[in-house]
């Protein structure tokens, strides 16, 4: 089944199938910052107001929104 | 001969070190032609013949969404650097070498500085970087720039590669980084589109790669006719339908698999254990779903308590004794003895040492605040501010990401508004360029000292702390408001990386200090100088420029009467101080040294001026608080006009900034002091 980025757990791991959406900034610079298709993420954890979340890819720490993570889709 | 190199690196790797390892005390700090974003150029030490270093913005990409990506890139590509020496984090090698694939991309002579060699051997990892010369083709050279480690190698390397490579000898092939069909349809478009675009380009085979992989930047500028655009499509239809994903995609991806694929290959990374790091122990804490918030108030409370506290107050009596005792007392001997004129002496005790010197005696408890926020900037800390408040910040249409320029705003407005740049929509930047000058500055810092001094000796701490989250409270509401009026639009975005913690060193953190600070003890001896020498003279003439007895007469008087009017209704409608609010335009911190001059003069009747005796006669606590706010919120300073000017590039909007903050001010002002009435404060 077809899942979100959004929808894993702090401390869950999968692989980055696509990424959603039409040519825009935030897009480019999602892939810019590595996540691009097959790149292996962990979910870290959400921010204390619940949002945004914080992820380990390629070896560093990036955080987005879930409005963001929501078009990324992975394994 | 003379060479130049460009420094260019992800933010966070360690680029302002190495720059600062580099050039020692030799850099200066200029502005890139047409922005105000800092261009930091100087002169290599610790090598023999002349070498220029510039130091490029701190970028992930080279990609057109973002001003500084545009600028590094236009740099490269139009002044051509003979080397450009792309700094890598050895702890984060994948990512980097993103930006160092559309380096070589370019075409361009390339130097890779393998930095923080230190952090990556403590972590385990075995770099092989011959494995990565041989597939980057390009010198790598391992380097810890925080201990001068490998800096005189590098620099040594760069300048063979400069004294022997032409730019056609040293580019690696495409075919290294790009999988064959991307790089077929390169050379298609190279050979069919670009020769008929009927002009000179330089750079084919980058200007192919970027029109395949729909670039707008260089479409706009090579002014590509439709005609061609539609068959540049074409190239890229083939390959999207091959891989099934967007141009765009397909490029990066291409670029990501590359760099996976080498990082495997030459970084044995040591098996993680399942211990913490101390990274994410720090992040345990400070990130905590509960503890979150109260440790970042706490943190700035700290921060204020010792900047306004004991070390604040000690630094403040120090310089006062030190500039209007010693000093002051050395001139006016020295002046009375050489018999200079009555005017003279009134000018240099009243005007230059009355205004410069209340203003210096503030200067250390504002290098106090640079140090903390850059110790809060250099430890990684902001960018977990931003983390933690960007849900509150998107309640008001910002990211987490306006927070940084926010915090920097309480230093000065002037890099927090060009620190926007980070941002990528333009309304998000231009709504929270109109916020930063909200948050109180250092320049406001010595009125607040001033006036808490003299009303609220008691709880000075608290009062000043209670202005700092004026402004926060009133750039809160002003943002829920532009953005439902002005500044409508989608919710900005955030997307940003969250650097280990690093423990600053001393050195770095005065540098950095030093850096923001210096500003202020420039503006001491050049504009509040000069405000204070008009201001002295406006006040001492009258129109018919006759010396006069009561300063109320004088040109400035005069104007005073004309505008204080307007601060009636605000509690201090007294000509001085709506001269000392004019004077606040040139600099926020002349509103005291021109109170310095017209208090003092007015009140120096046995020689000795004390501005505080003087200001408690003309306020009341109440009206006292009003003006203060009122200099907190009312239009910002030259500077920052200046460089809000330049960043919206328009006039329009400026204007709007300028007007509203005034607008802002004046009405909170007029509550502050009404509703206070009401409440029967005085």
């Amino acid at each position: 089944m077809e899942r979100s980025l959004k929808e894993l757990k702090p401390g869950e791991k999968s692989v980055i199938t696509k990424v959603l959406g039409d040519k825009s900034a935030v897009r480019r610079r999602l892939m810019d910052m590595g996540v691009t298709r097959g790149a292996e993420v962990l979910v870290r954890k959400v921010a204390p107001l619940g949002d945004p979340i914080e992820v380990n890819i390629r070896g560093y720490e990036l955080t987005l929104r879930k409005a963001e993570a929501e078009n990324i889709i992975v394994a | 001969m003379s060479f130049k190199f460009a420094l260019v690196g992800n933010p966070n790797c360690g680029k302002t070190t190495l720059f600062n390892e580099i050039t020692g005390s030799t850099q200066y700090v200029g502005n890139w032609p047409g922005v105000t974003i800092e261009k930091k150029e100087g002169k290599a030490k610790k090598i023999e013949g002349d070498i220029k270093i510039i130091d490029l913005p701190g970028i992930y990409s080279l990609s057109p969404y973002s001003m500084e990506e545009i600028i590094a890139r236009d740099y490269i590509l139009n002044e051509k650097p003979d080397v450009v020496i792309n700094i890598v984090d050895a702890t984060n090698i994948e990512r980097n070498l993103y930006l160092t694939t559309q380096l070589l991309e370019l075409g361009v002579n390339v130097v890779v500085a393998l930095n923080m060699m230190d952090a990556a051997d403590s972590k385990g990892d075995k770099i092989n970087t011959e494995i990565l010369e041989a597939h980057l083709k390009v010198p790598v050279i391992p380097i810890t720039a925080s201990k001068g480690q490998g800096v005189k190698e590098l620099l040594v390397r760069a300048q063979n590669v400069a004294q022997t490579a032409t730019s056609a000898g040293v580019a690696p092939s495409l075919n290294e980084m790009h999988d064959e069909s991307i790089v077929s349809r390169i050379h298609e478009i190279e050979k069919t589109i670009i020769p008929q675009l009927n002009r000179k380009i330089e750079n084919t085979r980058w200007t192919a790669l970027k029109l395949l992989e729909g670039d707008e930047k260089v479409q706009e500028t090579l002014k590509i006719p439709d005609a061609l655009l539609a068959e540049i499509k074409g190239y890229q239809k083939k390959l999207e339908k091959k891989y099934d994903m967007d141009i765009e995609t397909i490029i990066a991806n291409s670029r990501y698999q590359f760099t996976t694929f080498l990082t495997r290959k030459a970084v044995n990374k040591k098996e993680q254990s399942s211990d913490l790091t101390v990274s994410d122990k720090i992040d345990k804490v400070v990130t905590n779903r509960i503890l979150a918030i109260p440790i970042f108030l706490a943190m700035m409370f700290g921060i204020f308590s010792i900047t306004f506290g004991t070390i604040g107050s000690f630094t403040i009596d120090f310089v006062d004794v030190l500039v209007n005792e010693t000093i002051a007392g050395f001139l006016s001997t020295l002046l009375e003895e050489a018999g200079a004129a009555v005017w003279l002496q009134d000018l240099v005790a009243g005007g230059i040492i009355g205004g410069v010197g209340s203003f210096l005696v503030f200067v250390p408890q504002i290098m106090i605040l640079f140090f903390f926020l850059s110790i809060l900037e250099d430890t990684g800390y902001m960018a977990r501010a931003a983390f933690v408040m960007d849900r509150l910040l998107r309640k008001l249409g910002l990211s987490g990401k306006s927070f940084i320029p926010m915090l920097i705003g309480f230093g000065c407005s002037v890099p927090a508004i060009m620190s926007t740049r980070t941002l990528e929509n333009e309304k998000d930047r231009r709504l929270t360029i109109m916020l930063v000058p909200f948050m109180s500055c250092g320049a406001r810092l010595p009125v607040y000292a001033l006036y808490t001094a003299a009303f609220f000796t008691a709880n000075q701490t608290m009062v000043v702390f209670s202005l700092y989250v004026l402004g926060i409270v009133i750039a809160v509401l002003s943002g829920f408001l532009l953005k439902r009026t002005l500044l409508q639009g989608e919710v900005a975005p955030f997307v940003m990386e969250l650097p280990p913690y690093r423990i600053p060193t001393f050195k770095g953190t005065m540098i950095h200090m030093w850096d923001k600070g210096k500003g202020f003890i420039k503006k001491a001896g050049t504009i509040i100088f000069a405000a204070a020498v008009l201001i002295w003279f406006l006040q001492y003439y009258n129109f018919s420029f006759q010396a006069v007895v009561d300063p109320g007469d004088s040109m400035l008087g005069t104007l005073g009467k004309t505008i204080a009017p307007v601060f009636a209704p605000l509690g201090f409608g007294d000509w001085k101080s709506a001269v000392a609010l004019i004077t606040g335009f040139v600099a926020k911190e002349a509103v005291v040294s021109t109170m310095g001059i017209l208090h003092g003069v007015a009140e120096a009747t046995e020689g000795s001026i004390d501005l505080i005796t003087a200001l408690q006669a003309f306020f009341t606590p109440l009206t006292a608080y009003a003006f203060m706010a009122f200099t907190l919120l009312y239009m910002p300073c030259m500077a920052a006009f200046a460089t809000i000017k330049r960043e919206m590039n328009s006039w329009k909007w400026t204007l709007i900034t300028v007007g509203f903050s005034t607008g802002v001010a004046w009405i909170v002002a007029f509550l502050i002091f009404r509703v206070g009435l009401l409440l029967g404060f005085s």
